[in-house]
């Protein structure tokens, strides 16, 4: 059995035929994670029993002939922040560490609906706030291609799982490009969905109006097994949109077997080419975009005019959000709490001991913008130019069908080469627009930089709502 | 330039615990991230609505039926300190004035 690179559908195929069983498989994996996850660290832990007592049940139904769909018994690994019944789940912050989800995230129970097993408890940036995995409160992941280098994040542990062949696909979450960069850094796919595509119920909230779980996997096609399997309108999540599912799989099928753009529409962002970007990222883009037009796919200059306030709107309503998400984490329902001489002073030492530098940094930041005297100033005024942000990729949307953009200005960092908070905000300028707008966008490797030999993405962004589209062109691209 | 932001103030209002050192690192750091956000400032948003979040939908309705919840001990299992079963044990609220 060969795992390495391996896609969901073919390991599909193979259950299908008998090649190996649910438990080999999962074994396999967890054989892997043995011989390598000591030095990558993806993992927080895993709950090896149970993953495999859902293992055999799949092989059983297999047997029996009752299998829930063609995917059952595939496993997927989860990010430490979306809520797997009776697993722990700490967002990587010693504040949650002691908890355990009394119930499943709705992502999940699409998954498990469909017989795949979610497993383990991978690795992140502290309540999903950061770029590079480093501000977990537990251990560094390490980028499997160089582990001198960063995997990215907050979605780092998803990313590695997937890049050093510890599970097929993983399950992440985006709020300002959480899934993609990680994704870029890892030479693996990601998708942000459109906002309200992905129930948010049972995902641990950063930034309400931001977030989004989506999958992290080895190609277009597993993207959309999986976006089909956890996408659709949720009673636990007033903000998950009503309209149908498209058929993602097919769509990616489609896109595989024709290779072709012809009839595509792909949109350059003037801004997004202006400057910023490193020599082996820029040479990257330049062979995608010729790639585009040989495989059929027109190219027009767009123009998202407000990018350049994008970090700065970014940063001033997911620290709002965040904010007012974390008041709740003060040691009295859930997790650690530091006794302390009475109630007031037990919040502010248990949220002091339990959160690490860059929550707290956003915690206070949140908590400034919204204060007395400053909310008209940066929150309102924000949220305003956010409004600039959605209409400049409406517009550009009725130039194009689709946006072609790089997902970081470089590749992978070392350890510790970012530690200025600001310029680790900065270099997320690609990725964050697009939860501001609420459109989905898709991360896709496209090249590999020639002077350190890691890993470049592209970013394919579509419409709301256009996923179908979105990822036929990224299959066809990747074929 | 460096915008001073009142450190400790914000801390209060987020009920945050920060030794000396932690305070002064993060109120340089804010002050630059302050800096740089005040470049909005410079915007015209004249006439420009205001977006909460990126989901166009307003009024979900549900019907307003009651339905079964989760058991309570499994929902208080994550609470550091319970007592007679079902209830949350916090600390005194007003501090002791004997420590």
């Amino acid at each position: 059995m060969d795992i390495r690179k391996a896609a969901l559908h073919n390991l599909a195929e193979a259950l299908k035929n008998k090649e190996f069983s649910s438990e080999e498989l999962c074994r396999e994996y967890l054989k892997q994670i043995d011989t390598r996850d000591h030095e990558i660290g993806a993992f927080l832990e895993i709950d090896r029993e149970n993953m495999l007592n859902a293992a055999k049940a799949s092989d059983a139904r297999r047997a029996a002939g009752n299998i829930l769909s063609d995917y059952d018994g595939l496993p997927i690994a989860v990010k430490d922040n979306i809520a797997v019944k009776g697993e722990r789940c700490s967002c990587a912050s010693k504040l949650l560490e002691p908890v355990k989800s009394p119930y499943d995230a709705t992502a999940i129970t699409g998954l498990k609906n469909q017989g795949f097993i979610p497993f383990g408890r991978l690795n992140m940036d502290e309540f999903a706030m950061g770029s590079s995995c480093e501000n977990s409160a537990f251990k560094r992941t390490a980028n499997p291609l160089d582990t001198t280098r960063v995997p990215g994040g907050s979605s780092g542990g998803s990313a590695a799982c997937v890049a050093a062949d510890f599970a097929p696909a993983a399950l992440g979450s985006d709020t300002g490009g959480s899934i993609r960069q990680p994704a870029a850094f890892c030479g693996v796919v990601g998708v942000k969905p459109t906002y309200g595509r992905v129930s948010r119920y049972g995902l641990v909230a950063f930034a309400s109006s931001l977030d989004q779980i989506g999958p992290l996997c080895n190609d277009a096609i597993d993207a959309g097994i999986i976006l089909d399997a956890i996408s659709g309108v949720d009673a636990h999540d007033s903000t998950t949109l009503p309209n149908a599912v498209d058929n993602y799989t097919a769509a990616a099928w489609e896109g595989s077997k024709s290779g072709s753009l012809a009839g595509l529409k792909f949109g350059l962002p003037k801004e997004y080419f202006a400057s910023g970007m490193d020599a082996g990222v820029a040479k990257v883009m330049d062979e995608s975009i010729a790639k585009v037009k040989s495989l059929g796919g027109e190219i027009v200059d767009v123009s998202l005019p407000h990018t350049k306030y994008a970090v700065a709107v970014y940063y001033i309503i997911a620290t709002a959000e965040a904010s007012a998400n974390l008041a709740r984490f003060d040691g009295i329902r859930y997790g650690a709490r530091k006794d302390a001489n009475g109630l007031v002073d037990t919040y502010y030492k248990s949220r002091g001991a339990g959160f690490g530098d860059e929550v707290k940094r956003r915690i206070l930041l949140g908590t400034y913008v919204l204060s007395s005297g400053y909310y008209d100033a940066y929150y309102l005024r924000a949220q305003r130019v956010r409004t600039l942000i959605r209409k400049d990729f409406e517009n550009a949307f009725t130039k194009c069908d689709l946006l072609l953009t790089p997902v970081t200005p470089g590749v992978a960092f070392k350890f510790n080469e970012k530690s200025d908070p600001l310029q680790m905000y900065l270099s997320d300028i690609y990725t964050i627009a697009l939860n501001l707008s609420g459109h989905c966008g898709i991360s896709i490797p496209a090249g590999i930089d020639s002077a350190t030999g890691m890993p470049v993405a592209a970013q394919i962004m579509a419409p709301a709502l256009g996923e179908a589209k979105m990822l036929n062109a990224a299959a066809a691209f990747m074929r | 330039m460096e915008s001073a932001v009142d450190i400790k103030y914000v801390a209060d209002l987020a009920r945050l615990d920060l030794s000396a050192e932690q305070a002064e690192k993060i109120q340089g750091e804010l002050g630059r991230i302050v800096d740089y956000i005040a470049e909005l400032a410079e915007v015209d948003v004249s006439g420009v609505e205001p977006t909460a979040h990126a989901a166009q939908l307003t009024n979900v309705w549900r019907e307003d039926a009651a339905k079964p919840s989760f058991p309570r001990s499994e929902m208080l299992a994550n609470a550091p300190g319970i007592i007679h079963e079902e209830l949350i044990k916090v600390p005194r609220v007003l501090p002791s004035e004997e420590e």
